[in-house]
């Protein structure tokens, strides 16, 4: 099959091009970029107005498989990234079994590879059955295919499993990814601590659980000359310790999810379930920190932290229903809305931190827009606009704090591999 | 006239509803002094009171105010309910509504839930406490026993003392006591002062000595065991010496100093037996107070709608 | 709904002689002063028999026991209107308990207000005997309800209001037949 891109603005933090252009894709390849190209039976989309991106990488969401199907699986959840953008996503690895051995990885990959609409990039356990007590085995899952570890959803409070487990990784080359929370200050928590946990009763998440992990594992980072990345940055006090932690030459990386460079702790007034999430949502000032990260760069990468739940489960009372906010297909309209349309970041930018960024921590090739390269495209268009609807989601998670917003600068057309895995433009 | 087909919570209520709920209350109070304590008015309509958590002075309150104004009251508690199967809380809710009832009294371990099934069921909801949210029922009651004591609220000076971080009852006192013009301190072991308190108009003092400073009221709440075991203060002899409530401590108080307490009391902790005893509390007055106060607030929701004068 | 004045159907001096003349027949059908006591039914009940308790003292000298009775919670119609009109006190602070009780209302129309009366009154005790005394009864009764006093009977139709005004509620003694004129489309 032949597709011809045609007028799109080209930009590719990759191969830094800037460009009006069209792209021809045969084959699964990007058969030629340039101007004014013509092709015989193309299936042609007219992309004037459109930004054309190399296809867009998640590198933090939840895909659920194994063990959690009715949340989200393999299928499903590649299918919510392609509708979303993208065209790989990193999974984390709090499945049941948990992502902590070879065969676990190859099975996703397996999965993957037979039903994905995206590529799929495992991460891996820091330690066995994500307990924090003793070390995957991870050098095994490396070969199998992972490209980073992390405890996700449940911090390795052992200081000392951190730093053996960031001495052992750097041999490997793979990032530790870190969801920087003290459990002994967050237990039971499940708003931010503030003004809104004191009026709405709720128990509260002090910055400071995020902000003491943050340090230790900078901490650690600069003893095992390890590359860290803290996962989902959501206050002031995280944003000011990497920045500082970047400007002495820790090898440290964060990302920043966008319902928390979007929304407060305000938002959770009317004990909407879909509001709960881990980190929780912050004030105003946070956000304004975040927004300023990502504008300086200190805030290397935008990742969803997609996390489906059942509608059951989220319609439990606030502290019974599970933290998570099911992401991937509202981030690109995000990105767009919240921070290129108001001038915090450019395309260039924000798109680098979908692209390259990430792709560079976890050390996956890109090659991007070019003659040759694998077609990975992704297109959007910044002036469509849309209210969220999560019935139209094509992730199980419908869980989302979005619902009937109006956000401008939906993916229309994404390409994976060559093959079209969305689209909006008809088929003639 | 009240706003809304529930009570939550007196956060989002008018200084004007609870004025109105306070007099009606006046009125229902005359009732309890009867030989004959009930009234046809809630005749034919029925009332659940749903607690999820144990309780025994609240449910009861409830279910004789019920009774009272001749309402049907059925009790459901954790033990015996269908919780323990595995329902949700909405579809407990539906399956009640379903049996026809007009009237839910919920009480909850998680803040909010009042507001989920107020949500979820076209049924009356009147929250009687959830999580550490709200407890209107008790600040309506409390304010009721203020006011029948000093004739006002407004201007009045009011201490909270004890562990405000988990009270439902200091947070429902806070919202409704600064709508009627009252001024409030609270005080309490700085690990049991919510964070951010201050934003809602209230001034923390570090010693209970501060906060008692020409008080006319003092609310007094009650320390739970458990508090100390999660490490809020070493022990419950060091809280009685310096946050507990005694005669000496009163000195500083207004000399026709109210004390209330939301109770169950633990004497000797919170508050000295001499104090409970002594004439400046009201302690026993607020439990009748708070059966009145229920059958004013089941009356306006189950009466429902706009306030009106009977024309010949 | 407007109301239209129709006619004044009492003055001021028309009103104290009738109550005047009610009070006289109170004392004449009850000789045993002893039992005797008034309730008012709120709101304008009550000033009607606070004055029938005045003309009693200046006629016989003896101040009889006078309560108030609120039968808001006693209505039959709460749920018909779907409001809740405002609850007030009864304050009926002597026994009723073998008494002769003179409930005391402004209109008497369709007798359901006295029904609801007598169910309130029960409910503090069991009085020898009740009696009603009413300034007006414009009738339609609704509830085979009959006053044992009237001031005054006038006839009317549904379509009419009685507005009997006091001068401790509303300023004024007089009694006004009101037309309601329905609102223009």
């Amino acid at each position: 099959m032949k597709v011809l891109i045609k007028k799109g603005r080209i930009i590719d933090p990759i191969n830094e091009l800037d460009m009006v252009g069209d792209i021809l894709i045969e084959d699964g390849r990007i058969k030629e970029v340039g101007e004014n190209i013509e092709a015989f039976q193309a299936k042609v989309i007219q992309a004037e107005g459109c930004i054309v991106s190399p296809g867009l990488l998640d590198m933090h969401v939840h895909l659920r498989e194994p063990g959690y199907e009715a949340q989200e699986d393999i299928e499903s959840g590649t299918a919510a990234a392609a509708s979303g953008g993208f065209t790989k996503v990193a999974c984390m690895p709090n499945t049941d079994p948990p992502v902590d051995n070879a065969a676990v990885v190859r099975a996703i990959l397996s999965r993957a590879h037979q039903v994905g609409s995206c590529g799929v990039l495992p991460i891996g356990c820091i330690s066995k059955g994500q307990k924090g007590k003793e070390l995957a085995e991870i050098g095994f899952m490396v070969e199998a295919g992972i490209v980073a570890i992390s405890d996700d959803g449940k911090p390795v409070a052992d200081s000392s499993l951190m730093r053996k487990a960031m001495q052992y990784a750097k041999a490997f080359d793979i990032p530790v990814i870190s969801h920087c929370e003290d459990p002994s200050l967050s237990s039971g928590g499940v708003v931010n601590e503030g003004l809104i946990s004191t009026e709405l009763g709720l128990r509260g998440i002090p910055g400071a659980a995020e902000e003491i992990m943050v340090t230790r594992d900078i901490i650690l980072a600069e003893l095992t000359g390890a590359r860290l990345h803290i996962a989902h940055v959501s206050t002031a006090g995280s944003v000011r310790l990497i920045r500082e932690a970047k400007q002495r030459g820790v090898k440290v990386t964060c990302e920043a999810a966008p319902h928390h460079f979007t929304l407060t702790e305000e938002w959770v007034k009317d004990y909407d379930t879909n509001t709960k999430v881990n980190p929780p949502l912050r004030t105003i000032k946070d956000v304004e920190a975040l927004i300023e990260g990502l504008a300086d760069g200190t805030i290397d990468v935008i990742a969803s932290d997609h996390a489906p739940h059942t509608v059951e489960a989220k319609s439990l009372e606030y502290d019974n229903a599970p933290f998570g906010i099911s992401g991937l297909e509202t981030m690109v309209p995000l990105v767009v809305s919240g921070l290129i349309d108001k001038g915090i970041l450019s395309w260039t930018e924000a798109l680098k931190k979908l692209t390259k960024a990430p792709a560079d921590i976890l050390k996956v090739p890109l090659s991007g827009i070019a003659k040759g390269s694998r077609a990975d495209i992704t297109v959007i268009d910044p002036n469509n606009s849309r209210i969220v609807d999560p019935a139209s989601f094509k992730s199980k998670g419908k869980n989302t704090p979005f619902k009937g917003m109006e956000l401008k600068g939906w993916p229309v057309l994404t390409i994976c591999g060559g093959k079209i895995t969305h689209s909006i433009f008809s088929d003639n | 006239m009240l706003s809304s087909k529930d009570l939550l919570g007196l956060k989002d209520i008018s200084k004007e509803e609870i004025e109105l709920i306070l007099s009606t209350a006046e009125a229902m109070k005359e009732i309890l002094f009867r030989d004959i304590k009930k009234v046809p008015t809630l005749r034919g309509k029925s009332m659940v009171c749903l607690f999820y958590e144990p309780s025994t002075r609240t449910r009861t309150s409830f279910e004789l105010a019920g009774k009272y104004m001749s309402a049907d009251t059925v009790n459901i508690s954790t033990s015996t309910s269908s919780v323990v199967k595995g329902e949700t809380l909405r579809d407990t809710g539906r399956t009640i509504e379903a049996m026809g009832i007009d009237l839910v009294v919920i009480r909850h371990s998680c803040s909010g839930a009042p507001h989920m099934l107020a949500e979820e069921i076209s049924a009356s909801v009147i929250n009687a406490g959830d999580g550490m949210h709200e407890h209107p029922t008790q600040a309506l009651l409390d304010m009721f026993t203020i006011k029948e004591k000093k004739g006002r609220i407004e201007g009045l000076e009011v201490a909270i003392i004890g562990d405000i971080l988990h009270s439902r009852v200091a947070r429902s006192n806070i919202w409704g006591l600064k709508k009627m013009g009252a001024n409030i301190r609270v005080c309490g072991p700085m690990p049991l002062i919510p964070p951010n308190i201050s934003d809602l108009g209230v001034r923390v003092c570090s010693s209970v000595e501060e906060a008692v400073e020409g008080a006319d009221v003092i609310n007094v709440l009650r320390i739970q065991r458990e508090r100390q075991d999660k490490g809020f203060f070493p022990s419950l002899r060091e809280y009685a010496k310096i946050y507990g409530i005694d005669r000496e401590k009163l000195k500083g108080a207004k000399e026709d100093v109210l004390v209330i307490h939301p109770g169950p009391v633990n004497r000797g902790v919170e508050i000295t037996s001499e104090v409970i005893e002594s004439s400046c509390a009201a302690i026993e007055e607020q439990v009748t107070n708070g059966v009145a106060v229920r059958m004013a607030l089941l009356y306006l929701l189950l009466q429902g709608g706009a306030k009106g004068e009977g024309a010949n | 709904m407007a109301l239209k004045e129709k006619a004044r159907i009492m003055t001021a001096e028309k009103m104290a002689r009738t109550l005047r003349r009610i009070a006289h027949e109170i004392l004449e059908k009850n000789p045993d002063m002893e039992n005797l006591v008034l309730v008012g039914i709120k709101r304008r009940g009550v000033p009607m028999a606070e004055r029938l308790r005045e003309h009693i003292e200046l006629i016989e000298g003896v101040k009889i026991p006078l309560g108030i009775l609120d039968i808001t919670m006693y209505r039959d119609d709460l749920e018909a209107k779907n409001c809740s009109p405002e609850v007030n006190k009864s304050e009926i602070n002597f026994s009723i308990e073998g008494k002769r009780v003179v409930l005391v209302d402004d209109v008497l129309y369709t007798g359901r207000t006295v029904r609801a009366a007598l169910d309130a009154l029960m409910d503090f005790g069991r009085p020898s005997a009740v009696q009603l005394a009413v300034l007006i009864d414009r009738g339609h009764r609704e509830i085979p309800i009959r006053a044992d006093y009237v001031g005054k009977n006038v006839p009317t139709s549904r379509n009419e209001v009685i507005s009997v005004k006091v001068k401790e509620i509303d300023g004024v003694d007089e009694v006004l037949i009101h037309e309601k004129i329905p609102d223009e489309p």
